[in-house]
């Protein structure tokens, strides 16, 4: 437990190893651990900048889907709305077509009813100059007597 | 362990007995442990000391080799670890020895700026070196204290080798450092506050009037105070380490007479030396961190202009 030349000695070795660690180690471990620190921090803000750009993208994306959806059902809406017009236009093509068939074919009944008619009452007219003929017991002339005739088909 | 015919007062005496080489003056009566004289030196002879007395007649100029062997050995342990680290140090994922070397640094970075906020480059450093050298020095306490004393006596071929490993129990190395620090102390307050600023600081505290005819009774009681402030603080620093590890190596001294002293007290023995090993890691660390905390406390002090 004596002093002695140790102190120096040691104190020698002292000075010697602070110096080592102040040139050779502290600055090369400090400098690479604030550039890791450093790396770290951009990895962080890297990752949030993807965070939010991964937020906006699925913003955009969710956007363009309703925009999408939207169009889509205004489409279907609009063929909707084409396709009960054409139904519509189809029906009423059909019953304008419907009707005038059906007016043509009254027409043509009419016309045949009043052909019919004609036919009957000329030949009414002759039954009833020929059921006169045989009440009066001889024939009726015919021309003195086609007044009454016509008068009486007309009647008919 | 006591060998054969040893008393445990010798046992004891031995293991607290550095091994010093220095001079001896001619004419020096060399004498073995029995107090019979061996040799009588004809001239001045540079030798390693046999006895204890030896020692102390060496005087100052003699070195202990095993104190400066071992700090010097833990010191290149050190070194190399620290190159490794930085050798294979680069920014991306830290793993094995850097990893636990950044992790060092980190702790000491973080306790000097705490602490010390000025700009010097020399102190985080120091730091460092005083945290990692002191706790390896006093680890080498759990060693058991027979193993390397007693390795190194049969290398050397002499029952009486001294080998002291724990170099923190020589107040030579603990007081060493302490020194150092304290001239670097006195280096950083005269090169931050001029060397006028060092003496004010000295002469104009605790006490200061401003009327130049109180001061000047002021100032020896200043001085004295100051001085005895600022002296006490290398040695505190220093024997406070040195009480801490010597007072453990001289429980683990004691603790392995017991061996000696049959089976239940070796038994006994075994279980406090366990205990107090495992207290022991506590005290090592902590003073090893005191030291560090305190000298980087002295260089901030150093560097902190005081107001007036």
């Amino acid at each position: 437990m004596n002093i002695n030349l140790t102190l120096i000695g040691q104190s020698i070795t002292f000075i010697a190893f602070i110096w080592f660690c102040m040139k050779f180690v502290w600055p090369a471990l400090i400098s690479i651990m604030e550039e890791r620190e450093k790396k770290i921090a951009d990895g962080l803000e890297a990752a949030d900048r993807a965070d939010k750009d991964l937020e906006l993208a699925k913003k955009k994306a969710g956007e363009t889907l309703t925009d999408a959806k939207k169009q889509a059902a205004e489409i279907i809406e609009q063929a909707n709305k084409r396709a009960n017009q054409i139904v519509d236009e189809a029906k009423d093509q059909a019953r304008a077509e419907g009707d005038r068939l059906k007016a043509a074919a009254q027409a043509e009944i009419e016309q045949e009813a009043n052909r019919a008619k004609e036919e009957l009452r000329g030949k009414v007219a002759a039954l009833a100059l020929a059921g006169a003929e045989k009440v009066l017991g001889n024939a009726i002339d015919a021309n003195a007597h086609n007044d009454l005739v016509d008068k009486l088909a007309a009647e008919l | 362990m006591a060998s054969e015919g040893q008393t445990s007062t010798g046992y004891i005496q031995h293991h607290l007995q550095n091994l010093a080489y220095g001079k001896l003056p001619a004419g020096y009566e060399r004498l073995d442990a029995n107090g019979n004289v061996v040799e009588v030196l004809q001239q001045d002879t540079w030798t390693i000391a046999h006895t204890s007395q030896e020692a102390v007649d060496m005087g100052f100029w003699a070195v202990h080799l095993d104190t400066l062997g071992w700090s010097v050995f833990l010191a290149l342990i050190l070194g190399f670890i620290f190159n490794k680290a930085v050798g294979t140090a680069n920014a991306g994922v830290p793993k094995g020895v850097q990893s636990f070397v950044e992790m060092i640094v980190e702790f000491v970075n973080a306790t000097v700026t705490d602490i010390f906020h000025h700009k010097n480059r020399l102190i985080a450093p120091m730091a460092l070196t005083i945290f990692t050298w002191v706790f390896m020095m006093n680890l080498m306490d759990l060693i058991p204290v027979d193993w390397l004393p007693f390795a190194a006596a049969q290398i050397a071929g002499d029952p009486h080798f001294f080998f002291k490993v724990v170099p923190t129990t020589d107040p030579n190395a603990t007081m060493g450092m302490a020194l150092t620090v304290f001239a670097l102390m006195i280096f950083f307050s005269i090169q931050q506050k001029g060397f006028m600023g060092f003496v004010k600081e000295l002469t104009l505290h605790p006490f200061h009037s401003g009327k130049w005819f109180v001061d000047i009774f002021l100032i020896p009681v200043n001085l004295i105070l100051e001085t005895v402030s600022l002296i006490a603080k290398p040695i505190s620093l220093g024997l406070r380490l040195f009480g801490n590890l010597y007072a453990g190596e001289m429980i683990f001294i004691l603790i392995a007479l017991m061996f000696s002293a049959g089976l239940v007290m070796g038994i006994g023995g075994f279980f406090l030396q366990m205990g107090w090993a495992i207290f022991h890691i506590l005290v090592i660390t902590l003073q090893a961190f005191v030291f560090m905390v305190l000298t980087t406390v002295y260089m901030a002090m150093a560097h902190d202009v005081e107001e007036h």
